[in-house]
């Protein structure tokens, strides 16, 4: 489960956010697969979708991409 | 050394500002550049300072809280990225040049019409010029907090709500004020709050910033890279990374982090009371002093913790260089970067002595500078 975000304070924001509810996933360089040319990324369990959106929304973070990839 | 020179920069810093930069030095990769712990962690200092900015100031986005060398070069980007050909501007002249030589290279390069409220004998001025001096294409009004030469204080909210008013754009400097005046932006109804870091708020030099209220474009002073969207051939236009260019100073900005918990700790109000309370001590000692004159309004109810003098006739550098020399009393002396203000005061050729008090100044730093003043006066007049 991949989380592109449309800055990098919004996936700092998340990670904080996530750092704070113990929520599973890191950040990791953007794959290519969504977009080229550097920045940051959320991955998270791809069972986690529901609970990633949920986070999303209680954080205030609308995400550029939210994607099930293999990296 | 007594150091006295506050308002150019605290020397002495809280340690943990000493202690927060050392660690960075050896601990925070590059934020925005990579996503392996080094760059992870300048990125959470700096996520995480932004949010006690816009807290500290009251501004209701942090991603609205844009990092700068100092208030120099936020002036710049907000004076430059919001005035147009054919734009008025409003301003003062208690300014530093921080904002003058800004606003005068709009005035002569771009066509931006320049007014600038007057002050009397005292460095005060009045609030009803600012809404006499508005016409039709004003755009903004930009103006200091307080007066790096005398300390007087602007009444920003009083300013901020003509502006609101008439739907202008408030600049304001808080150079002399972050850290030491409590400032609420949404309160004050400041647009775009530029402040520096190594003054009262006691961080590191070449950290400071821009803080929007609000829904405004400001076009970027600088472009380059930012570590995301990378094939962009402009600028990304999202608030920071817009105004952001380039590496950020993230070693500098851990330490006004911790410069920002240490205020936190202590208590604004209890520094600023500290501050105020030797400038006054120094005030009263020295006002007493036949020779000395002492510029600027020591009645209004609050202000900066300054206190700026002559001696008779006698050059201020002389008098700043016999303080340093023989006391070891560290002043600024000349013309401050505040030409229209020393006009102002007729103090042009002879400039001024200033004496700025910072929190780890003490009662006795106060009482050895009067008692140094007096001696000067008696030996050199």
């Amino acid at each position: 489960m991949i989380v592109a975000f449309s800055s990098t304070h919004d996936a700092m924001a998340f990670e904080d956010y996530c750092m704070r509810q113990g929520a599973e996933g890191r950040l990791i360089p953007l794959p290519k697969e969504i977009s080229a040319g550097c920045g940051l990324a959320w991955s998270a369990p791809p069972a986690d979708r529901v609970h990633v959106e949920e986070l999303l929304r209680a954080a205030g973070i609308t995400p550029q991409h939210l994607r099930e990839l293999e990296v | 050394m007594i150091y006295l020179d506050n308002a150019a920069t605290t020397m002495m810093k809280p340690p943990g500002v000493v202690s927060a930069v050392t660690e960075a030095l050896t601990s925070l990769g590059n934020a925005s550049r990579g996503a392996h712990e080094g760059a992870l962690e300048s990125n959470r200092v700096i996520y995480r300072t932004r949010k006690k900015l816009a807290s500290f100031f009251g501004c209701p986005k942090s991603e609205q809280v844009i990092y700068t060398n100092n208030s120099t070069e936020a002036l710049n980007i907000a004076i430059s990225g919001t005035l147009r050909e054919g734009d008025h501007v409003i301003t003062t002249v208690l300014e530093h040049n921080s904002v003058l030589r800004p606003l005068y290279r709009a005035s002569e390069g771009r066509g931006v019409a320049l007014s600038i409220v007057p002050a009397d004998k005292k460095g005060c001025v009045d609030y009803e010029d600012f809404a006499r001096l508005i016409r039709p294409e004003t755009k903004a009004i930009v103006c200091t907090h307080a007066s790096n030469l005398t300390g007087n204080l602007l009444d920003i909210r009083r300013i901020g709500e003509i502006a609101r008013a008439k739907g202008l754009l408030m600049i304001v400097d808080a150079s002399q004020t972050a850290g030491s005046v409590p400032i609420d932006m949404v309160r004050s109804g400041i647009s775009i709050l530029c402040f520096t870091g190594h003054k009262s708020l006691m961080g590191p030099q070449g950290t400071g910033g821009l803080l929007i209220n609000g829904d405004i474009e400001i076009e970027p002073f600088k472009v380059g890279g930012t570590g995301v969207q990378s094939y962009l051939t402009a600028q990304p236009r999202e608030y920071p990374t817009r105004l952001e260019a380039g590496t950020l100073n993230g070693h500098g900005i851990a330490g006004l982090s911790a410069a920002l918990d240490f205020i936190e700790e202590t208590g604004l109000e209890k520094i600023h009371a500290h501050e105020l309370g030797l400038a006054m001590q120094f005030y009263e000692a020295v006002s007493a002093i036949p020779e000395v004159r002492v510029y600027g309004d020591f009645s209004a109810s609050d202000r900066c913790p300054i206190v700026t003098l002559n001696i008779g006739e006698l050059d201020s550098a002389l008098v700043s260089d016999e303080l340093s020399y023989s006391y070891g009393i560290a002043v600024r002396a000349g013309a401050h970067c505040a030409p229209l203000m020393h006009k102002a005061l007729g103090t042009e050729k002879q400039g001024a002595v200033r004496f700025s008090f910072g929190y780890f100044n003490t009662a006795a730093d106060a009482d050895a500078a009067a008692s140094a003043v007096r001696q000067i006066a008696e030996v050199l007049l």
